[in-house]
C-alpha cells in the first residue's frame, strides 16, 4: 500500500514519505500547516486513493474526548423506562457509538480524520492517549472491551491554536505542509484546471504572489483562495487583457473578494493603488 | 544504528526520545521508503520533529551528522578557501552590516548573509551589468570566528545541487525568531485561565440530565458563565532606548487587549518611579500615583514589565537618579514595592538576549526581579507565561 497522490492532489515527496511511514506502522498522522494548505482534504484524498472509507470526526471547542468512543444516553433510558418500554432492561441500548469506535469495528479498513484537534480542550489528546496508542477502549456500562481487529489509518490535523502535549506528540508523525512553491502551486493548479490557458495562469501566479508579498496583509491569501479566484475568473470569462493590465492605477487584482478576506487588506490595497497612481504622475 | 544522530538531535533541543527511534527503525525495517538519502532525510524529520519551529534546527543537525552524503543529483559542494572567504566577506559587507552581524551573533548568521549577497552578486552579473561592492574595508580581524571549513550550501552549483536540508526552508518558522501579533497572541493564551465566576445563570445541561435521570423527575441545575479570569497589568517602557522596539511592543499591547478582559497597562520611562501615566502625550500632566495603582489592585493581579532595562545603574539605585524628573526614593525601592505587591511577575526584554550581560542595569533589574527576565521571542513569551501560571508559594 503506497499513497503518491492522487489525480486531485499534488503530494510533495516529503508529504507521501510521511503519509507512507503513518499508514505502514499505523500509527497517527500530525499534519500542521497554514490554513488553506489542504491538511483536511489530505484525508479525503488518501481515502479515495486507498478505495476505503473515510470517517470524519469535526472537533470543536465543547467537544470531549469521550464522546469519540461512546456516549450514555440517560435521558433516553429515563423516558424509556416511563413508558415501560420492554428495551430499557438492556443498557447497550442506550450507547451511542463514537467516532473511534465506528473506525476500531469498520468491516474494512478506514482512514480516521481528527479534524482540528487543536480547537478542543488542552487535556483533550491526553485523554485520547491510550485510545490512540492501543487502539482499544472499554465500555464502563456493558463492560465490554472494544479492540480494533486492524488499526486504522488516523490523520489528525491542528491549526496550532494550543500547544499540543508531548506524550502525544511522541505517538504521532508529523508532518509541515509549507506553502507550495511555484512550481508545485503550478501542478496543483493543472490538477484542478486542466484545459485553462498557460499564459492566463502565469499571469495570475504573479498576481498571486505579488499580493502575498504585500508587508502588513492581515490575511495572506492560500491556496484554497488562489483555486477559488481561478475559478472565478474562469467563470467570468475573464479576458486575458484584463490581468495583463499591470497599468498602476489598476494595482487591485481583479474579482479581489476571493483573494482579499479582509476589509483593511482591501483598503490596504486600496491606498497602495492611489499611491502608485500619484507617483506615475 | 543512528545513536549520535539522536544524541546531536537531543544537543540541540529537538525532544528526541527512544520510542521515537525505534519508530525510526521499524520504519526502515518495513522499507516505508526508498533507499535514498532524500526519503531518509523526509522520514527522519517526520519521526523527530513535532513542531515546525524547530525544523530549521533539524536541517542544521542534519546535514551536520549526514555530512558529506551526496544527493541523488550528485553534485558536490566546495569548500571555499578561508582566505578568498575572508577577502569576499570584507569586500561585500560594509562595516556597518558587520557590526550588525556581529551584534546579532553567529558565524552562521554572517554566512547566510554573505551567501545572500554573493547570489545576488551573481545574478547581476549575469544580467550584464557590472558589480557593485558597498566597499567596507574593515578588518576582520578580532572578532575571532573559525571560518574554516564551511561550506556554502549550493555554492558553485546548479540549483537542483542544493540538498534538501540544505536550503533551510523552514528558517523562518524558528521559535527563537521574534514574534508577530499571532505568535504573541498563541503564546499569552497559555495564561488563560477559565474559571467560572458570578451569577449562575447558565444552564448547566449534564448535570440537569444527569440529576433527572437519577431522581426521576425534572432538577435543574444552573451555572455561571465561563470566563477569562486573569488579570494582568502590564508596564511599558516608552522612549529613548525603547524607540527601535516600538512596532514589536505595538503588536505585543494589541494581542494582550485582545486576549484579556482585566487588562490595566501603564507607561514609565527606564525605571518605574511613583508616578506612572496612561497617555503618552500628556506623561508629565496627567500622572497616576504608583501607590495607586499599588492599592488599586489586588495581588492576584499579573504584573508584566515590558522595557529593555538599559539605563545608568544610578536610575535604579540612587534617590534622584532619574533622567526626568528629581525622585525622592530611588527605582529600587519602587521595584521592591511591584514585586512583593505582586508576587506573579515578569520582566520581557526586547534586547536580545546575548547582550544583557554587557549591560550593568540589565543585571541590576534581573536581580530585582529575581531572574524571572526573558526575550521577548516566543520562546521566551512562552517561558514567562508559564512563570506567571506558576503557583505562587
Amino acid at each position: 500500500m503506497r499513497f503518491d497522490g492522487t489525480k486531485d492532489y499534488v503530494a510533495t515527496d516529503d508529504l507521501k514519505v510521511a503519509v507512507n511511514a503513518a499508514m505502514t506502522l499505523r500509527r497517527p498522522l500530525l499534519v500542521k500547516g497554514e490554513p488553506g494548505t489542504g491538511k483536511t482534504v489530505l484525508a479525503y484524498e488518501i481515502a479515495k486513493a486507498m478505495g476505503t472509507p473515510l470517517i470524519e470526526w469535526n472537533v470543536k471547542s465543547t467537544t470531549k474526548a469521550h464522546q469519540g468512543l461512546y456516549e450514555y444516553d440517560a435521558v433516553a433510558r429515563l423516558r424509556d423506562g416511563q413508558l415501560g418500554d420492554e428495551r430499557v432492561h438492556d443498557i447497550s441500548n442506550y450507547i451511542r457509538k463514537g467516532k473511534l469506535w465506528e473506525a476500531f469495528t469498520a468491516p474494512e479498513l478506514p482512514v480516521l480524520l481528527i479534524d482540528e484537534i487543536d480547537k478542543a480542550d488542552i487535556e483533550f489528546p491526553n485523554d485520547l492517549l491510550q485510545e490512540l496508542d492501543r487502539m482499544e477502549f472499554h465500555v464502563y456500562e456493558t463492560k465490554e472491551t472494544v479492540k480494533a481487529t486492524e488499526r486504522p489509518i488516523v490523520i489528525i490535523t491542528s491549526n496550532n491554536e494550543k500547544e499540543l502535549p508531548d506524550a502525544f506528540l511522541r505517538r504521532c508523525f508529523f508532518h509541515y505542509i509549507k506553502f507550495p512553491d511555484r512550481e508545485t502551486m503550478q501542478d496543483i493548479i493543472n490538477v484542478h484546471f486542466p484545459d485553462i490557458q498557460g499564459v492566463l495562469v502565469k499571469k495570475a501566479m504573479d498576481i498571486f504572489y505579488d499580493v502575498r508579498d504585500v508587508p502588513g496583509l492581515k490575511k495572506k491569501p492560500s491556496t484554497s483562495e488562489l483555486l477559488d479566484w481561478l475559478k472565478l475568473i474562469l467563470n467570468e470569462d475573464m479576458p486575458l487583457e484584463a490581468l495583463q493590465s499591470s497599468d498602476s492605477s489598476k494595482a487591485i487584482p481583479p474579482l479581489h473578494g476571493a483573494l482579499l478576506k479582509n476589509e483593511q487588506d482591501v483598503m490596504l490595497f486600496e491606498r497602495l493603488a492611489f499611491m502608485a497612481k500619484r507617483e506615475a504622475r | 544504528m543512528f545513536f549520535n544522530f539522536m544524541d546531536e538531535l537531543r544537543a540541540a533541543g529537538i525532544s528526541a526520545s527512544l520510542k521515537e527511534h525505534l519508530v525510526l527503525l521499524e520504519a526502515l525495517e518495513k522499507d516505508v521508503i526508498r533507499r535514498s538519502p532524500e526519503e531518509f532525510y523526509y522520514l527522519s524529520r517526520a519521526t523527530f520533529v513535532k513542531d515546525e519551529g524547530l525544523l530549521d534546527r533539524f536541517d542544521q543537525v542534519f546535514s551536520k551528522v549526514f555530512k558529506g552524503i551526496e544527493t541523488s543529483y550528485g553534485t558536490q559542494e566546495e569548500d571555499i578557501p578561508l582566505d578568498w572567504l575572508k577577502a569576499v566577506a570584507e569586500k561585500y559587507l560594509s562595516e556597518e552590516e558587520m557590526e550588525k552581524i556581529k551584534s546579532l551573533g553567529s558565524w552562521e548568521e554572517i554566512m547566510e548573509t554573505l551567501k545572500e549577497r554573493l547570489e545576488e552578486q551573481q545574478k547581476r552579473h549575469e544580467g550584464g551589468s557590472k558589480w557593485i561592492g558597498t566597499g567596507g574595508t574593515s578588518p576582520y580581524g578580532n572578532s575571532g570566528y573559525n571560518p574554516e571549513g564551511v561550506r556554502i550550501g549550493g555554492e558553485g552549483g546548479q540549483k537542483k545541487a542544493i540538498k534538501v536540508w540544505d536550503k533551510r526552508e523552514f528558517q523562518n518558522l524558528d521559535n527563537t525568531k521574534l514574534l508577530g501579533t499571532r505568535n504573541i497572541k498563541v503564546a499569552l493564551r497559555r495564561l488563560r485561565k477559565f474559571a467560572r465566576e458570578g451569577a449562575a445563570d447558565e444552564l448547566d445541561i449534564d448535570r440537569t440530565i444527569n440529576g433527572t435521570a437519577k431522581q426521576g423527575w425534572l432538577d435543574i441545575h444552573m451555572r455561571p458563565e465561563r470566563h477569562n479570569a486573569v488579570k494582568l497589568l502590564l508596564f511599558l517602557d516608552v522612549g529613548g532606548s525603547m524607540d527601535p522596539f516600538i512596532k514589536l511592543c505595538e503588536e505585543l499591547f494589541s494581542a494582550a487587549t485582545s486576549e484579556f478582559k482585566n487588562l490595566e497597562f501603564f507607561y514609565f520611562h527606564n525605571c518605574p518611579y511613583e508616578g506612572l501615566w496612561k497617555d503618552n502625550r500628556r506623561r508629565f500632566s496627567e500622572r497616576t500615583n504608583t501607590w495607586d495603582v499599588l492599592h488599586k489592585y489586588g495581588h492576584d493581579y499579573k504584573l508584566i514589565f515590558v522595557g529593555d532595562a538599559s539605563m545608568s545603574p544610578y536610575e535604579i539605585t540612587h534617590p534622584g537618579g532619574s533622567v526626568e524628573h528629581f525622585n525622592e526614593e530611588a527605582g529600587v525601592t519602587w521595584m521592591n514595592r511591584l514585586t512583593n505587591t505582586y508576587p506573579a511577575a515578569a520582566w520581557l526584554n526586547p534586547v536580545p538576549e546575548k547582550q544583557w550581560g554587557y549591560s550593568q542595569s540589565v543585571k541590576i533589574i534581573r536581580e530585582l526581579m529575581n531572574d524571572r527576565m526573558y526575550p521577548l521571542t516566543v520562546d521566551g513569551l512562552g517561558d514567562a507565561m508559564k512563570e506567571l501560571t506558576r503557583k505562587q508559594g
